[in-house]
C-alpha cells in the first residue's frame, strides 16, 4: 500500500481511537466505534488491530482500566469507579482488572493508598541521592 | 557490571505544561510525584510499555543546581531547542505521527525514510528534541 493511502486509512482509524480515549465512560459497541472510522465493522476491526495491536474492545478495556487506575489513587469507592469509567457490573470490572492489572481493584487501591502516605511523610525515599542532594533537599531538614 | 538505566532526568520549563506534555498527549504514566517544599517538586514519568525507566521532569530554577545565570542561560539552550535526549519507539510510526499530530505535538520532521529505517522528530513542549522511530525486529 503506498504512504498516502496508509495516512488515509490511519486518519480515519484515528477517529476512532480518539473516540475511545474520550467516550469510554459512556455506552460504546462496535458498530460506533466503526462509525467514527467510516468503515464496515468487519473493515474497521481488521485495520485497528493492525495499527495498534488490540482489537477496538480491547483497546476499550485498556483505556477504561487505565483511567481505573487513575481514580483508584484517590480515595473514590471501587463500585463508583467501576461504573466512571463505563463498567455495567462490579464483578466483571474486578475480573478483568485482576487480569489486566495483577490485583483486585481494592488492594490496587490500598497500595496506592500507602504509597502516597509514604511520598507524603518521607519523599527524600522517592528521589535518588544524588538528585537529592543536588537539588538542595537532602540537607534541607523540613524533607525527610 | 551495569545492567540497566532506571532514572534519566530531562530539564523542563514549566513542570506543570511538561505534565501535561508528557502524560496527556505522550501517553506516558507518572510513576512518582513529590512535593519537595515551596515551589518544587519531584516529577518522574515512564513510557507506558517501560515501567523501569523513570524520567525526570527537571524544572530549571535558580538554586541549588543553577544559580541565577545558569538557570537563564539553560532556559534559553533548552527553548532554542539546543538538546536532543534520545530515541523512542513505537510500533507503527505513521499511526503513532498522525496520532500525535492530531494532539497538538510538533514535528520538525515527518516520517522519513534513512539508512537506519523510518524516523521522525518532534519537539515537547520546553524545546528538547526526540526521534521517533519503529520497532525493529531483531
Amino acid at each position: 500500500m503506498d504512504g498516502s493511502k496508509r495516512v488515509y486509512l490511519y486518519r480515519r482509524v484515528l477517529n476512532a481511537k480518539l473516540f475511545i480515549d474520550v467516550s469510554y465512560h459512556t455506552d460504546i459497541n462496535l458498530e460506533k466505534m466503526s462509525g467514527e472510522a467510516s468503515f464496515s465493522r468487519f473493515h474497521f476491526m481488521r485495520i485497528f488491530k493492525t495499527t495498534y495491536g488490540k482489537t477496538p474492545h480491547q483497546y476499550l478495556t485498556w483505556v477504561r482500566i487505565e483511567r481505573a487506575k487513575l481514580l483508584l489513587k484517590t480515595d473514590m469507592s471501587v463500585s463508583n469507579v467501576c461504573f466512571s469509567v463505563g463498567f455495567e457490573s462490579v464483578s466483571t470490572f474486578t475480573t478483568l482488572f485482576k487480569k489486566l492489572v495483577g490485583k483486585t481493584p481494592a488492594y490496587f487501591q490500598q497500595i496506592q493508598a500507602e504509597r502516597k502516605r509514604q511520598i507524603a511523610e518521607a519523599p527524600l525515599r522517592f528521589v535518588p541521592g544524588c538528585f537529592a542532594e543536588k537539588s538542595g533537599w537532602k540537607n534541607n531538614s523540613n524533607i525527610q | 557490571m551495569i545492567t540497566k538505566l532506571n532514572h534519566v532526568s530531562i530539564f523542563v520549563l514549566d513542570q506543570e505544561s511538561a505534565f501535561d506534555f508528557y502524560v496527556n498527549k505522550l501517553g506516558f504514566t507518572v510513576h512518582t510525584d513529590a512535593a519537595m517544599g515551596p515551589g518544587m517538586r519531584w516529577l518522574t514519568v515512564c513510557p507506558p510499555e517501560q515501567p523501569g525507566l523513570e524520567i525526570s521532569l527537571m524544572a530549571i530554577n535558580a538554586g541549588m543546581m543553577f544559580n541565577e545565570d545558569t538557570a537563564k542561560q539553560m532556559r534559553a539552550l533548552v527553548s532554542g531547542g539546543t538538546f536532543g535526549f534520545g530515541v523512542f519507539e513505537c510500533n507503527d510510526l505513521l499511526a503513532t505521527y498522525e496520532e500525535l499530530k492530531a494532539k497538538g505535538v510538533e514535528f520538525t520532521k515527518e516520517p522519513t525514510k534513512e539508512f537506519y529505517g523510518y524516523e521522525a522528530l518532534f519537539k515537547d513542549d520546553s524545546g528538547n528534541w526526540f526521534s521517533l522511530g519503529e520497532k525493529k525486529e531483531q
